[in-house]
């Protein structure tokens, strides 16, 4: 059954070739995103860290910025 | 009505959506892929090769639809004078420009069985690889240059040029001998695919749509903190 599966009539090395690159293309695509992603959080943070107090309330009072710290503790 | 897509509004929304649409994403590609690989039929001449069809079709079906958008984003932001379409339209770049290569990857390897050659500079394959060449000059553009207003302006003249390739793409099989064959299917009109066939296309499209909005929404976020990272330094 997995022997028929994989051998497609004899097409299963085109087939499967062509599912692993779409795979693949998504899994590099997804990582990339989420590193860049957390890159920029992690800058995001830094720069908040380094804020003194008065520019750290004022900063606070966005919203966005709120969320965005409050999303970097989550993850 | 777009203060409703103001950043900050949104933001909450963005940051929690990933989550939830990678969840969605993983059920419907596990649906897709049963439903490609072992329910659906094998073709009567294609044999088992006419399963890369959920793949390539979909890929190219959906870096198409996201040049369109792209475009029509590129534009609005002119028009309304709104940064926030512009960086939506980047967003999307990045997918757009992986199912293009996709759709011409996995076309060059169904090729071979079908047509006996991985490559042919048919209508349709030459028209598909001069939009990667449009994703990777707007995606490149967004890198060479820093000046926002001239960024906006040379994305939005790449992306009105290349728009005029897409309905090449789409008519390329009607205009030209190609060996391609002409769409099987028509929103207009009676599709000439099996519902056993299309049932897993369709499934499958809904997929790589559900990827494509989950690395929307990441980018999305990102360029949303990038913008917050220079306010920062602007404090």
């Amino acid at each position: 059954m997995i022997n028929e599966l994989l051998f497609m009539n004899g097409y299963g090395t085109y087939v499967l070739s062509a599912f692993g690159f779409t795979l693949l293309s998504f899994s590099s695509l997804y990582f990339i995103t989420k590193l860049q992603f957390a890159k920029e959080q992690n800058k995001f943070v830094a720069k908040f860290g380094s804020l003194d107090s008065e520019k750290a309330n004022s900063a606070k009072s966005q919203r966005i910025n709120k969320e965005i710290l409050a999303d970097a503790t989550n993850n | 009505m777009f203060k409703l897509l103001e950043p900050n509004k949104i933001f909450q929304i963005t940051s929690k959506a990933p989550r939830y649409v990678l969840f969605l994403f993983v059920v419907v590609l596990t649906v897709g892929l049963t439903e490609a690989l072992i329910l659906s039929p094998e073709d009567y001449i294609q044999s088992d090769a006419v399963r890369i069809m959920y793949v390539h079709v979909p890929s190219a079906w959906i870096s198409l639809g996201i040049f369109s958008s792209i475009t029509l984003l590129s534009i609005s932001g002119f028009i309304f004078k709104n940064k926030n379409f512009f960086l939506i339209a980047k967003s999307l770049a990045s997918s757009g420009f992986v199912f293009n290569i996709i759709a011409l990857v996995t076309g060059a390897i169904w090729g071979k069985p079908t047509w006996g050659t991985w490559w042919a500079w048919d209508a349709r394959i030459t028209s598909m690889l001069i939009l990667v060449l449009f994703f990777a000059l707007y995606l490149i553009a967004w890198r060479i240059y820093e000046k926002e207003e001239k960024v906006f302006k040379i994305t939005t003249f790449i992306t009105v040029i290349g728009i005029i390739n897409v309905p090449i793409i789409k008519y390329s099989v009607d205009w030209w001998n190609t060996l391609h064959q002409p769409a099987s299917i028509n929103l207009l009109t009676k599709s000439s695919i099996h519902s056993s066939m299309l049932f897993p296309l369709l499934i499958m499209t809904a997929a790589f749509a559900l990827f494509s909005l989950l690395i929307f929404l990441m980018k999305y976020n990102t360029e949303l903190i990038k913008v917050k990272n220079k306010g920062l330094d602007r404090l």
